[in-house]
């Protein structure tokens, strides 16, 4: 794909974000699904590619009349978002289809319509993970952590900043779910769930969705927002189980994702004007910083407590409050990606001046997958 | 009657459940490039020959990092380590460390261990490790 080919031309989430006991999983995609479309003007009828994770690619085309040319259903957790745009840009960029529509929805927390969630017994997770009591995210998503702590001497109160500062963006956001400023105290007693891991370092789990369309840049001007241009994409995937994940201080999935990203779009760091880390739990975005070369090994904690990341900061971060304060329904990437739209196209609640350059990078699966998205606000 | 989630054997880690059932911790070693890995595989994933070989292994291990798990969860008491270690022969695997307090004070990193033993049923018995002994 060239770069600034394709464009992102419709953005939205569901109405409403948080708790939505009234809307069942399908119809979280199809809300987001509408009012992306309505952003973009356009109807089913005008979509003829369709991505989506948590349901299937049939299901969403089904239940809002699409008939597609083009199907993507890759789910490898949180990041599928990431890898549906890239793979979107370059199916639109093949000529297999015009334009693009890429749902997420999930009743994370009131569960109407969810999937079940379990691990099969036969798989090398279910036999060799499993049956040591794990449960969930915050006993795999941490595990790694003491180790990063220990190799790079990164203290649990520089930890807890990353929480402090990202509350800071998200009491700028109305639709953040946690907008109570906090301290690194308050992070530090609140309740434990997986050691060092206490509440305020682990994302929410809420209701929600997002959708995200997609085109060719030379169509993108007649839609009536401000297209965001896609200017480089990468993805990867690692391993499946924590245990197995080859360096704990650092995610192999993140440097190939961010690699073939920055490289495809023609960047370095010092071109970013705005950053968006997926962050299910604290040390996300200090794994994100050092592994997308933002900042050097064991740097990235001191980094975020010098409030480089924090609002006023030279590199604004996760500026809608991220996981930790604005939502997380479980495939928390959709949200990282509508923040750069937002900033991109200067529309955010915390807009940062002059955005032109924007880094989505998003994980999935307990570090298992990455995928990475370089948007700009022309084509170069 | 355990309610810890149990591994269903397939014909792929058969040997490995054999092992543990024996008191043995069994590994695979490639035949072409001696690298010894886990889980197990019939064939070996640095660079993919299907000569490999099971062989015990020496059970011992280090702390390689951990969570203390806090909430509710079938077939266990809070809090109780959920851990990787760092295996002798190379490879690391997840399990809990037990026979000792479960905090940060008494949990260190890079702590020796070795391999011990619980009988989940008939079939599976689960490897834990605990602090070498005689370690200081």
């Amino acid at each position: 794909m060239t770069p600034g080919s394709v464009a992102i031309v419709g953005a939205a989430e569901t109405t409403e974000l948080g708790v939505i006991p009234n809307m069942s999983q399908i119809q979280l995609h199809a809300d987001a699904a509408l009012n992306a479309m309505r952003d973009a003007a356009l109807k089913p009828a005008d979509i003829d590619g369709i991505a989506c994770a948590g349901e299937i690619p049939t299901n969403i085309a089904h239940y809002l009349g699409i008939v597609p040319n083009w199907v993507d259903g890759t789910a490898v957790g949180g990041c599928s978002f990431m890898l549906h745009v890239r793979h979107a840009a370059a199916a639109i960029s093949a000529g297999f289809c015009n334009t693009v529509l890429i749902t997420h929805g999930e009743s994370g927390r009131s569960r109407v319509g969810a999937l079940p969630r379990s691990i099969l017994p036969a798989s090398l997770q279910g036999q060799f993970e499993a049956p040591y009591g794990i449960m969930g995210p915050p006993t795999m998503f941490t595990i790694p952590v003491l180790r990063y702590l220990k190799t790079y001497g990164v203290t649990q109160e520089q930890l807890a900043m990353v929480a402090v500062v990202q509350r800071e963006w998200a009491a700028q956001n109305p639709r953040a779910m946690m907008k109570e400023p906090i301290t690194v105290d308050d992070v530090l007693n609140s309740r434990m769930i997986a050691y060092p891991f206490r509440l305020f370092m682990c994302c929410l789990v809420t209701d929600g969705g997002g959708a995200l369309i997609l085109t060719s840049a030379d169509r993108a001007r007649d839609f009536p927002r401000k297209p965001v241009y896609i200017l480089g994409s990468g993805e990867s995937v690692e391993s499946p189980m924590i245990s197995q994940m080859a360096d704990f201080t650092s995610s192999r999935a993140f440097r190939v994702a961010g690699r073939q990203a920055f490289a495809s779009a023609g960047i370095h760091p010092a071109d970013v004007d705005h950053l968006m880390i997926y962050d299910a739990f604290a040390h996300l975005p200090l794994y994100g910083l050092e592994d997308l070369g933002f900042v050097g090994r064991g740097e990235a904690a001191a980094f975020v407590a010098e409030r480089n990341t924090a609002p006023g900061g030279k590199l604004p971060l996760n500026t809608n409050g991220g996981g930790l304060s604005y939502t997380h329904t479980g495939m928390y990437g959709m949200f990282a990606l509508q923040e750069s739209v937002r900033q991109v196209r200067g529309t955010a609640p915390a807009q940062v001046r002059d955005v032109q350059v924007a880094v989505c990078h998003g994980v999935g699966g307990m570090f298992s997958a990455s995928g990475t998205i370089v948007m700009a606000d022309r084509r170069p | 009657m355990t309610q810890r989630a149990l591994p269903a054997i397939t014909p792929e880690t058969k040997h490995f459940w054999e092992g543990t059932r024996a008191g043995e911790l069994r590994l695979q070693k490639c035949a072409a490039c001696s690298h010894v890995y886990f889980p197990p595989r019939p064939f070996c994933p640095q660079c993919a020959a299907q000569d490999v070989q099971v062989f015990r292994a020496s059970g011992r291990a280090s702390l390689y990092s951990y969570v203390i798990h806090h909430r509710p969860t079938p077939g266990f008491t809070p809090p109780y380590s959920i851990a990787v270690v760092q295996l002798e022969e190379g490879p690391r695997m997840m399990t809990n460390i037990v026979e000792v307090e479960q905090t940060p004070e008494a949990l260190l990193l890079d702590m020796p261990l070795e391999v011990t033993f619980e009988r989940l049923t008939d079939e599976i018995s689960l490897p834990l490790f605990r602090p070498a002994r005689g370690a200081p």
